[in-house]
């Protein structure tokens, strides 16, 4: 069995590792069809959700998966980091470390804050990064791929000869980042599709192609998933950037609606990271279709957490 | 100690010191100045009044007139917690400085005779270097209006240099207006070039590596696009211009135009936009902080090019400290910044001398003589000759040695060195025939 010191980034995961990480998800997610859905492995070890940033969905998720392995959960979320003036994240981790944490799951605005955190010396727990700023969000890609493995790859292996389309605010999205990585890394065709504005100078150099265009992306890369990701209205205004002039212009260029959907091939799916902006991103014919796998994922985020917390938290001693 | 406090008494020898022009010599120092430069090994052994002289074995060092930094934040007032004018004063002395040109941006701000005439004192009472107060261009930095200019440089400070670095002179009629302003006493606009709507919440160069940390970019034409509006303001003016701590292949593009069309403006570089890159930021490390932000190999050898060439007139250091925890955070949360001034001399010579880019002339012009002349400072930046001030630094091109923050002067531990050999280091320095660095120690 693998074993992971921490999980930074979808990029730290090779092949291997990376299907390895899905079928323990698997397994985990087979446990989860049963009446009593508690296993024992985490018995007596401590996770520490510590969210600088509100994340409802994703805390539930990781305080679901920690508690199915029977590990103590403490949910932390410090008002404001230290950006705000707050405490500083060093002090906040050196607090929990001397409280005996053996893992933490941390949620940070900053970039990088969950490597800083692994390589600081702060703490000799494992870090699992839950979403930091607009860098990575890894279970959030490994869940996409066990999502999309599932329904496109029989369950099990890799995603070689899949093709994906991420379609959505890729500068400014963890999700994108994340999920480039760890879908070409299991032999997935990626493409991102956005308006220059949100794609990040530099893309041309990513393991992926891109294009401006939803419409012939669709139609003649035929993708068998296609992810769409959350716009915030905000970058629409000025004062937010200015990066698209309307939510109507974007939703007319890149909002999944009815007729794309219907371009879409027999057994495509779309996925989304949720929460959704119905009317703009995504329709609602769209998101509540038959090809939607959006609650699905979900389900499968525990799964993948489990797996996750399960091999970055046991093969270690405890003291 | 007892050979070197004798020196204000007795006369100096150095010998078998090589000059910037590759030339072996001995030099003689007596009170301030250097009295004789001779043929290393010509020194008169009989001449009685060199009997109490300390003598220095300077074979195999280089001696260089001592060192002037256009570009440091002492930090005080203010800043205490960072730096003070006598710690800064001490690590600049070691750098192999003898003269500072201390930046503006201190609490309160330098922006009024009196705060610029406190700092020169400071420097006197420290008694390392020669502090040279930088005066700032707009009140507290604001950006909105000039501040007393006039004042400043009629001051006991005689501020030459006026920048508001830090931040950039963004209004251009406010940089206009400086620039002509400025004229009166010979003055110069330090720009520190930045747009500032193009970097609202950047974090670091804007590009690959950004992309992939996904930190906000800090894009280069944010930089080239306020150093070509300023040439050009400099030029319809006719005024000078100092381009702070250029870091990209665009603006040396630009300022080698505006050199060829007679424009009269300056630049300097930092060591560490010399020698780094923007990889150093992938471990979210924020040692590697700082504004302009260390930019891609492309940029970098255009800048070691462009200082070999005079395109960049000089080395600058942009000594920035910062307190512990100002870097023991997330990236975001950290500070810009990083110190140099012990390090400079060092990294220069490994990435221009040693590599065969720069002569010892280049580096006494780039980091000595251009600095001083643009500063408009006199007494510093000399030649090595009889009559000239005593202001020289004994540099040991062999000597390795790894940089470790509780080893070093400055108050501050954030320097991008730590734990690398850096290759050379400064014995001795000289301020008016006294010695600030002794056999490689401080004084006092």
């Amino acid at each position: 069995m693998i074993q992971l010191r921490h999980l930074l980034s979808a990029s730290d995961l090779d092949r291997g590792t990376a299907v390895e990480v899905l079928d323990t998800a698997a397994t985990m997610a087979a446990t989860q069809a049963r009446q009593i859905k508690k296993l024992p492995p985490l018995r007596g070890r401590t996770v520490v959700n510590l969210f600088f940033e509100d994340s409802t969905r994703t805390r539930i998720s990781f305080e679901t998966a920690a508690k199915r392995l029977s590990a103590d959960v403490i949910n932390f979320s410090p008002k404001g980091s230290s950006v705000s003036k707050g405490e500083s994240l060093k002090d906040t981790v050196l607090t929990l470390g001397a409280m005996g944490t053996d893992a933490i799951v941390v949620r940070h605005a900053a970039s990088g804050a969950p490597h800083r955190l692994a390589h600081s010396g702060w703490t000799d727990a494992a870090v699992v990064n839950a979403g930091d700023g607009t860098h990575e969000h890894p279970t959030q890609a490994l869940l996409d791929a066990f999502t999309i493995r599932r329904h496109l790859a029989g369950g099990g292996g890799d995603l070689a000869g899949l093709t994906v389309a991420i379609v959505g605010d890729v500068l400014h999205s963890r999700v994108a980042r994340s999920n480039v990585s760890l879908l070409t890394t299991l032999g997935a065709r990626v493409t991102l599709v956005a308006p220059p504005t949100l794609l990040p100078v530099g893309v041309d150099t990513w393991t992926c192609a891109h294009s401006y265009d939803l419409d012939r992306t669709i139609d003649e890369l035929r993708p068998d998933a296609l992810m769409m990701l959350r716009v915030q209205h905000e970058r629409m205004s000025a004062a937010g950037g200015g990066f698209f002039p309307s939510p109507a212009e974007y939703q007319r260029e890149y909002g999944l609606d009815a007729p794309r959907l219907a371009r879409l091939g027999r057994e495509a799916i779309v996925l989304h990271p949720g929460p959704m902006n119905r009317g703009l991103e995504i329709t609602s014919a769209a998101a509540d279709g038959h090809r939607s796998v959006v609650v699905e994922q979900v389900a499968n985020g525990v799964a993948v957490r489990m797996a996750v917390l399960y091999l970055a938290m046991t093969g270690k001693e405890t003291p | 100690m007892t050979a070197t406090d004798r020196v204000t008494a007795a006369a100096t020898v150095i010998a078998g010191a090589a000059l910037p022009d590759g030339m072996r010599a001995d030099i003689v120092l007596r009170g301030e100045t250097i009295a004789q430069v001779m043929p290393a090994g010509t020194v008169d052994a009989d001449d009685a009044s060199l009997d109490h002289a300390v003598r220095v074995d300077a074979s195999g060092w280089v001696a260089l007139p001592g060192l002037v930094d256009l570009h440091t934040h002492l930090r005080e007032p203010g800043g205490e917690d960072a730096e003070t004018v006598r710690s800064g004063s001490r690590a600049a002395a070691a750098g192999g400085f003898t003269a500072v040109h201390a930046m503006a941006n201190t609490f309160p701000v330098q922006d009024t005779a009196g705060v610029v005439e406190q700092v020169l004192r400071l420097g006197e009472e420290a008694g390392y270097v020669d502090v040279r107060p930088v005066g700032a261009v707009s009140v507290g930095l604001a950006g909105e209006r000039l501040a007393e200019l006039a004042a400043m440089a009629r001051s006991a400070a005689a501020v030459r240099v006026f920048s508001d670095d830090g931040k950039a002179v963004a209004d251009p009629v406010l940089m206009r207006r400086a620039l002509e302003y400025v004229k009166t006493f010979d003055g110069v606009v330090a720009q520190h070039a930045q747009e500032p709507r193009l970097t609202e919440g950047s974090q670091m160069h804007e590009g690959v590596v950004s992309a992939e940390l996904g930190l906000t970019g800090w894009p280069a034409a944010a930089e080239e696009s306020i150093i070509a509006r300023d040439v050009l303001l400099a030029g319809h003016v006719g005024s000078r211009l100092h381009v702070c701590h250029v870091s990209t292949r665009g603006s040396v593009e630009i300022l080698r135009w505006a050199k060829s069309r007679g424009i009269d403006v300056t630049a300097e570089v930092t060591p560490h936009h010399l020698a780094l890159t923007d990889e150093s930021v992938r471990g979210y490390d924020p040692r590697f902080k700082v504004n302009p932000p260390l930019r891609s190999a492309d940029d970098v050898e255009a800048v070691r090019a462009a200082l070999a060439d005079g395109t960049i007139d000089v080395v600058a250091t942009d000594h920035a400290p910062h307190p512990p925890e100002a870097k023991d955070c997330e990236w975001a949360a950290a500070a810009f910044g990083m110190t140099g001034l012990e390090t400079a001399l060092a990294v220069v010579h490994e990435l221009m001398v040693v590599s065969g880019r720069m002569t010892w002339a280049d580096v006494a012009r780039t980091m000595s003589t251009r600095p001083a002349a643009i500063g408009r400072l006199t007494g510093h930046g000399c030649p090595i000759a009889p009559g000239e001030p005593a202001s020289i630094t004994l540099f040991d091109p062999a000597e390795r040695w790894t940089v470790r923050p509780d080893a070093l002067e400055t108050a501050s531990p954030n320097t991008p060195w730590v734990g690398r050999e850096l290759v050379g280091r400064v014995q001795w320095t000289w301020l008016r025939g006294r010695p600030t660095v002794a056999d490689g120690k401080v004084r006092r």
